[in-house]
């Protein structure tokens, strides 16, 4: 069983979520402009996936994301000033303005990297879990994928492996319905993506992925079994996206109204925010309180990250190698 | 009848009218209808940058969506073309060559060889490639070189319209794999297309503009760089040949090679990293065969060898632009 979630988790979940829907919602906004460059692929309407699983993790916990994985930058604690200078091509960006929007990493955070790659992170956390296993140090670590990058051989490689070599991984499969147009229902042969994990001997839950609770729940009890040398899990979380797979994304392929009921009927922070106050837990006050601290925080990232200095010709051949 | 079309559209119309012409030929990959499934629209996209638009509708049941599952489809592919079929397999970034390349150098470019002559594998890889859209380094490469290396592979990559026609229909008719890449800042280009079915041949390069001082040699977007500092350079008396070889296997090794005896100097241009490249290969082609031709040492104008950089202001840097392509050109004329 997982620990009671204590007021300070709860202000934490809220406020971890609500950080991710607004960095989201800005760039949608911003985007629009032309002023982003490059691809930029939005995680708003799956924040208590990131959020709900993140919160079972330490700092020394890794998790490998995907194209969509701001908000699995900011659940496992990127600063997100840095990562909003890097999504602008400005040097002092997380990655000094080399990855952009689909590179973020932080391997100080146990961040291991989003990935342009669908699918490239299977194998990499069995390589960090190993690591863990070899070391003893009860670090379990995380792949988050989608249920496009679920029909990637490399996926179907890396939960062999991770039974094989019983390591600490929780493969997380982010459902969100649609592997860029393509349907879930056209694209994946068996009726869950859970389904799959007795396929690899391992276990297989469905998760609400709009219910923070439940995810928090189920990915922490998937992450004890593996801290405890239980070994991997398949966790599948059932979410929806609220844009398109890229911005600019017309989104034909989906039904009139779809996203719209979605955010009006399911929406994780409209849960989590009736849920709370009604139980008493948190008061309304608190959750605007953190509304506007965290406004406040993705506007101030906007406006340093548009008036902070792009890279120069001295920054363009470094990094390549750690020497040469 | 010729007119003016994108690039984009010359290759929706070449795949157009061969799947018209011959059954045989069908259309896989990521979204190549895109919608399957959904509730909404199920031709959403013709590929994510809409080249197949429209073919799903015209060719009912030969324009297949795909799983995300590169090495699985492009096998199939290569598995369907060894007994006669003629698949055109959409990679859709040619960066996402490394989950499938297996089935692509092991299997396809092998089975002739390895079978002693008894097979065809008449499929055809298209996939875009090209740095410009700050879509960094895992979307942005060029890596028709590495396809280059490898024997049983032709490698296709047009610089224009017409050619983007010509080739894919040659492409599509050739028996062996071919690897058709597009770059993706042409697919606005406009050029002059017929509108009847043609072919280009592979490993004749186009002579795109004639001169006596230096010879270019460019490939994909690059040409249209050399072409803009070639008339840059025309203004200072400086007179370039430019030579798109429009195939990198097939090379046409003739036409570069007579272009040096007559001018005696060359520019290699190519997008790519510069070791192991085009650039790299055509240099010693040019210095071991026309040695005795050259009057200045052989310049190679590519990117670097670094990962393409995310950031606008690093990748404008990176790119071969006209004017270090004009300084090249110069310092081989100026040589003494």
């Amino acid at each position: 069983m997982t620990k009671k979630l204590t007021r300070d988790d709860l202000l934490t979940a809220y406020r971890t979520m609500r950080t991710i829907r607004e960095f989201e919602e800005r760039l949608h906004t911003d985007f629009a402009t032309g002023e982003i460059p490059g691809f930029v692929h939005l995680y708003a309407g799956e924040e208590a996936s990131a959020t709900g699983v993140c919160m079972n993790l330490t700092k020394d916990d890794h998790i490998a994301s995907t194209h969509r994985g701001h908000g699995h930058c900011i659940a496992k604690g990127v600063d997100p000033v840095g990562m909003m200078a890097e999504i602008w091509g400005r040097k002092t960006g997380t990655c000094k303005g080399k990855g952009g929007s689909m590179h973020i990493a932080d391997l100080s955070v146990g961040m291991l990297g989003a990935n342009g790659i669908v699918g490239g992170g299977g194998p990499l956390v069995c390589g960090t879990a190993l690591a863990a296993k070899l070391r003893g140090t009860r670090n379990v670590s995380v792949c988050f994928f989608g249920d496009g990058a679920s029909n990637q051989g490399t996926i179907f490689e890396a939960m062999n492996l991770a039974s094989v070599w019983n390591l600490p991984v929780i493969f997380l499969a982010e459902n969100n319905g649609y592997a860029e147009a393509t349907s879930y229902n056209y694209s994946v042969a068996c009726d869950t993506i859970a389904d799959r994990a007795s396929a690899f001997g391992m276990p297989g839950i469905t998760v609400d992925g709009f219910d923070f609770f439940a995810v928090h729940e189920a990915a922490g009890e998937a992450i004890e079994r593996a801290r405890n040398g239980g070994g991997p899990s398949l966790v599948e979380v059932k979410l929806s996206r609220y844009y398109g797979h890229f911005e600019g994304d017309q989104q034909t392929y989906r039904a009139p109204g779809e996203v719209q009921n979605i955010r009006d009927t399911k929406d994780c922070l409209l849960q989590f925010a009736r849920r709370v106050t009604a139980s008493g837990e948190l008061a309304q006050a608190d959750l605007d309180a953190i509304d506007a601290e965290v406004k406040a925080l993705i506007d101030g990232s906007v406006v340093k990250a548009k008036s902070d200095p792009k890279p120069t010709e001295a920054d363009l051949l470094t990094d390549v190698y750690v020497s040469y | 009848m010729a007119r003016k079309i994108t690039y984009q559209q010359a290759i929706n119309e070449a795949l157009d009218q061969e799947m018209a012409r011959d059954q045989n030929v069908i259309v896989m990959g990521e979204d190549v209808a895109g919608g399957s499934g959904a509730p909404g629209e199920q031709d959403a996209w013709g590929g994510v940058l809409g080249v197949t638009r429209g073919l799903y509708a015209k060719h009912p049941g030969r324009v297949i969506d795909t799983p995300i599952s590169e090495s699985g489809y492009v096998g199939a592919a290569i598995g369907a073309a060894c007994c006669g079929m003629r698949p055109v397999a959409e990679l859709m970034f040619v960066d996402f060559l490394g989950v499938c390349f297996d089935q692509i150098f092991n299997q396809a470019a092998k089975f002739r060889y390895m079978f002693g002559g008894k097979a065809e594998t008449p499929v055809v890889i298209r996939a875009m490639y090209g740095a410009g859209f700050r879509a960094a380094a895992q979307h942005s490469q060029c890596l028709y070189n590495i396809f280059t290396h490898i024997p049983g592979l032709k490698v296709v990559v047009p610089s224009n319209p017409y050619d983007a026609k010509g080739l894919l229909i040659q492409s599509i008719r050739d028996n062996d794999p071919v690897i058709f890449l597009e770059h993706k800042a042409l697919y606005t280009m406009e050029g002059e297309v017929p509108e009847e079915l043609y072919t280009v041949p592979f490993g004749e390069a186009a002579v795109v503009r004639e001169g006596h001082d230096v010879t270019i040699v460019a490939f994909g977007r690059m040409v249209l760089k050399a072409q803009e500092a070639a008339a840059d350079l025309q203004k200072q008396g400086i007179h370039c040949e430019i030579i798109d070889p429009r195939t990198t296997s097939p090379l046409d090794t003739d036409t570069i090679l007579e272009s040096v005896e007559k001018t005696g100097r060359l520019v290699v241009v190519d997008e790519s990293h510069p070791r192991c490249s085009m650039a790299s290969d055509i240099a010693g082609l040019v210095a071991e065969q026309a040695f005795d031709s050259l009057k200045a040492p052989i310049r190679q104008v590519t990117g670097y060898h670094a990962p393409v950089p995310f950031s606008d202001a690093l990748e404008e840097l990176y790119i071969p632009s006209a004017a270090k392509i004009a300084a090249a050109v110069k310092s081989v004329k100026e040589y003494k």
